[in-house]
């Protein structure tokens, strides 16, 4: 196997140019990839870093430009071809069947027969083989769906391989991963670049590309800023080099105020929840959230921390206990009855709980609006433009035209068009899921300061992020999840560190972990049965 | 140019213009329309007359498939409907007594409406998939029809009842009026009204929606409703047209050329974006094709392999990726991709 420094780059791509109506997507990009190297691939959302991926892989053709893999010149006609050349993908969001069986995911399309027939011995053997390899022990005749998305990650990533890929592209995998799982994952990439893997990674965590990249490539506006090798990048510089901004700016961004209970005037709470659970979704808590406040939630992915959400906003509904809005208790039905009470939901699975792909920017945006309204009343056009104008110059909604389908905007665009749909329904309590989860710096830092501005605005916000140093940067207070239980709830101050947090995290405060399902409720505590 | 054959209207009318032209050769007068005694008469004139009904079920289907389910049983509560409105007027003691057949239809229009509210309950209540639980009534209904006709064929002579499907009002029939009264009450209920969106928003996201606040269940329930209404209309067409009910064999079949309308028309079998001219477009294709076989004198025994090899045509000119196929020169065609691009692709100058 080559190493890392030898003259003949296993991919090289030289010129690209791809052209959208009204946007260039790429314009003259170079780049390079060599066996054994795990290069990054950075920019800002909307930088042109997917679109290069899917010029590479096929999904895309190239309007100017050449790609060469192993010395020979390449035009793939679509993921399949370019997988059967030796360069694999694998998506933010996992393409895998999740009602099939994990041994199935991984060889679907390649099954091995015997006679015709599938040897489904075989093929589990083989799947438990491959899966050792990357240090995973799993039931592999299990449904996909059944396990975690890290672990459908990984099977990706399996399949990926196993089809002797020369190039793996990984675009974000790690976004949906907790910190443990990131080690595991990184684990394996460098094991396969050991083994002379040609590794491009695409991620918005920098400390993650430090960790694990050997060079990287920086877009900006669909032009290459450099190739630059890890160690000779400050993080810094890296930055700024994606957003073209000066560093006194981005310092200035890093360094909001910490936020206390001191500085708030607390009245009356918005929402109180008064022992809320759901059966087998998370164990009774209480918790109150005032006017103006932050309140972060902080946890592992399947701690709880969107099940909190879903209850406040009637997505799913309590079995137990009480939820006040202004001190009158109500019983949330569903998403309206909460909408009518103002509390908007920005759920965190965007694609499949968030936006219609199918409609444009400014139908996505006054959705909520409209559904409040019910279908008698439609919003006048006047009205939608002026509205959804508002938004996407506010929240600097990239491409600016409301009649984009919000499908071909990126990840952060989307974000931001979730974010109006709900802002325009002036909220008074605001529950951001995973906000700023897949989306690049810039935009991460924009979305923070826009909770600073709306909480100072006196709605209440409820933030909820894997990311404990924007949670400790935003909130007021920080409630902790472990194992479906709300185990602490932490007036924030400059006591509380990252650490403090995750050592809650890990030993649960005291409480007792429970494995499966919410635990009796604590029997000195008055019951509310909820009524109907 | 090129805006003009992207327009989403552009091969439906492409196709639709070809098969009233090919018509030309077998009989010149095809496109000759004249008033005799104070009625249009003509070619034309019949597409739209005969295609009335189908114009009508396609509608209803439109809505229904693109909050993203379909409905089956559309032919059957054709039969029901003309079966009912028959059975009640051939039993009035003046057939023609106008409140007579008016309380018929009435009642007619209820139970189809009635018919609808049971499939938008298994559907958006109950959860059953669509193509099941419309299968239900597509299977059982033609065995109520037939109760309801007790097994004959119900003939009447009335001619209140003659006009809707075989009248004249104003010298037009009286058909082609109905059709585009409930074609202009389904555009402003879905323009002017907030609820094409809410139906787009459901049938493209479901769960997305639901979260957004709408109430999915009641909008996917009015779909199914104003289906088995339009339904209903067609099938009081029928009947009214051949002064007769025949729960065998009024309707049948209607729902696959009903599908195949809405699909021509451009609205996506996967639900969300819908267009109601459209269909009204793929419905007039369906009714001159099957207009065009008769009148070009194809044997009758391959009429239905004949309008199948057309509909495949047409359907292949629609599909981006044998266009692409076939009608570029680009060395690599675009992929197949999960779709939904505006393409990207098309305006690439050669």
């Amino acid at each position: 196997m080559a190493t890392v420094g030898e003259p003949a780059p296993i991919l090289t791509m030289t010129g690209i140019s791809k052209q959208f109506p009204g946007v260039k997507a790429l314009d003259g990009v170079d780049f390079r990839l060599f066996t054994g190297e795990v290069h990054a691939l950075m920019g800002e959302n909307g930088a042109g870093k997917s679109t290069l991926i899917k010029v590479l892989t096929g999904v895309y053709d190239v309007d100017e430009g050449d790609i060469v893999v192993d010395g020979t010149p390449v035009c793939f006609a679509g993921p399949l071809q370019a997988q059967q050349a030796g360069v694999s993908t694998v998506y933010q969001e996992v393409n895998l069947c999740a009602n099939l069986s994990v041994a199935e995911n991984i060889h679907i399309g390649r099954e091995p027969r015997r006679f015709g027939a599938i040897r489904w011995g075989e093929m589990r053997r083989r799947s438990r083989r491959l899966l050792d390899g990357l240090g995973l022990d799993i039931d592999v005749s299990a449904p996909l769906g059944t396990h975690s998305l890290a672990v459908q990650q990984m099977v990706a990533i399996a399949r990926a391989i196993d089809i002797s890929a020369k190039v793996l592209i990984l675009d974000e995998p790690t976004s949906s991963l907790d910190a443990s799982e990131v080690d595991q994952l990184f684990r394996v990439m460098r094991q396969l670049k050991e083994e002379g893997m040609a590794i491009l990674f695409v991620t918005h965590f920098l400390d993650q590309v430090y960790e694990v990249s050997d060079r990287m490539t920086v877009l900006r506006n669909g032009r290459r800023v450099g190739e630059y090798a890890t160690r000779d990048l400050s993080q810094l510089d890296l930055v700024s080099a994606m957003i073209g901004k000066e560093l006194a700016v981005l310092e200035e961004l890093e360094e909001q105020p910490r936020r206390s209970l001191a500085t708030l005037e607390r009245d009356r709470p918005v929402v109180e929840a008064a022992d809320l659970g759901r059966k087998g979704a998370v164990a009774p808590f209480s918790l109150t959230i005032h006017r103006g406040e932050v309140v972060g939630l902080a946890g592992l992915l399947g701690s709880g921390r969107t099940e909190v959400a879903r209850l406040l906003f009637g997505a799913d509904r309590a079995d137990h206990g009480q939820l006040r809005v202004d001190g009158e208790p109500i019983s949330l039905r569903g998403p309206r009855a909460a909408m009518s009470h103002d509390i908007a939901f920005c759920s965190e699975n965007r694609r499949t709980e968030g936006l219609v792909a199918d409609l444009t920017v400014r139908e996505n945006i006054i959705l909520a609006v409209q559904a409040a309204r019910g279908w008698s009343r439609p919003l006048p056009r006047r009205r939608q433009d002026e509205l959804v104008d508002r938004y996407v110059q506010a929240l600097r909604i990239v491409p600016a035209n409301p009649e984009a389908l919000v499908g071909q905007l990126s990840g952060g665009n989307q974000q931001k068009v979730l974010l109006a749909r709900w802002l325009i329904t002036e909220p008074r309590l605001l529950i951001l899921d995973e906000p700023t989860r897949g989306i690049d710096v810039g935009a991460k830092a924009e979305i923070q300061r826009l909770v600073v501005t709306l909480s100072d605005g006196g709605m209440a916000v409820l933030f909820i992020s894997a990311e404990l140093e924007e949670v400790l940067r935003l909130s007021h207070k920080i409630a902790v999840l472990r194992d479906r239980r709300m185990v602490d709830e932490l007036a924030n101050d400059d006591e509380v560190t990252a650490e403090r947090i995750m050592s809650i995290i890990a030993s649960g405060n005291g409480a007792a972990p429970s494995e499966d399902g919410p635990p009796p409720s604590d029997p000195d505590m008055v019951v509310i049965r909820k009524e109907v | 140019m090129a805006g003009v054959i992207r327009h989403r209207f552009f091969w439906p009318v492409a196709t639709l213009l070809i098969l009233l032209v090919s018509n030309l050769f077998f009989s010149p007068d095809f496109f000759a329309v004249e008033v005799r005694q104070g009625h249009l008469y003509g070619s034309l004139i019949d597409i739209v007359r005969f295609g009335a009904p189908l114009i009508l079920v396609s509608l209803g289907m439109t809505l229904v498939i693109a909050t993203g389910g379909i409905d089956l049983s559309v032919g059957s509560v054709v039969a029901i409907c003309g079966a009912l409105a028959c059975l009640r007027i051939s039993g009035l003691g003046d057939q023609n007594s106008v409140l007579g057949v008016l309380l018929a239809v009435g009642l007619a229009l209820g139970l189809a409406l009635l018919l609808g509210a049971w499939n938008g309950l298994l559907v958006a209540q109950a959860g059953i998939q669509p193509i099941i639980a419309t299968l239900i009534l597509m299977v059982a209904g033609r065995g109520l029809a037939q109760l309801i006709t007790d097994g004959q064929i119900i003939t009447i002579n009335s001619s209140p009842y003659k006009l809707i499907g075989g009248g004249y009002w104003l010298t037009v029939p009286f058909s082609i009026l109905v059709a585009l009264v409930v074609f202009g009450f389904a555009l402003l209920l879905t323009r002017r009204t907030a609820l094409g969106l809410l139906i787009e928003s459901v049938g493209g996201n479901a769960e997305a929606s639901r979260l957004a606040g709408i109430h999915s269940r009641r909008i996917i329930f009015t779909g199914y409703v104003f289906c088995g209404l339009c339904a209903g209309i067609a099938g009081l067409m029928i009947s009214s047209n051949v002064s007769s009910a025949d729960g065998n064999n009024a309707g049948l079949w209607i729902e696959l050329d009903a599908i195949l309308a809405v699909v021509i028309g451009g609205t996506s079998l996967a639900g969300g974006r819908f267009s109601l001219g459209g269909t009204v477009l793929g419905a007039l294709i369906i009714q001159t094709l099957t207009t065009t076989i008769y009148s070009i004198g194809i044997p009758p025994e391959t009429t239905l392999l004949f309008k199948a090899l057309v509909v495949t045509l047409v359907c292949l000119l629609q599909s981006r990726a044998f266009r692409a196929k076939v009608f570029h020169r680009r060395p690599m065609p675009p992929p197949a991709q999960p779709d939904r691009q505006q393409e990207p692709k098309v305006e690439v100058p050669a």
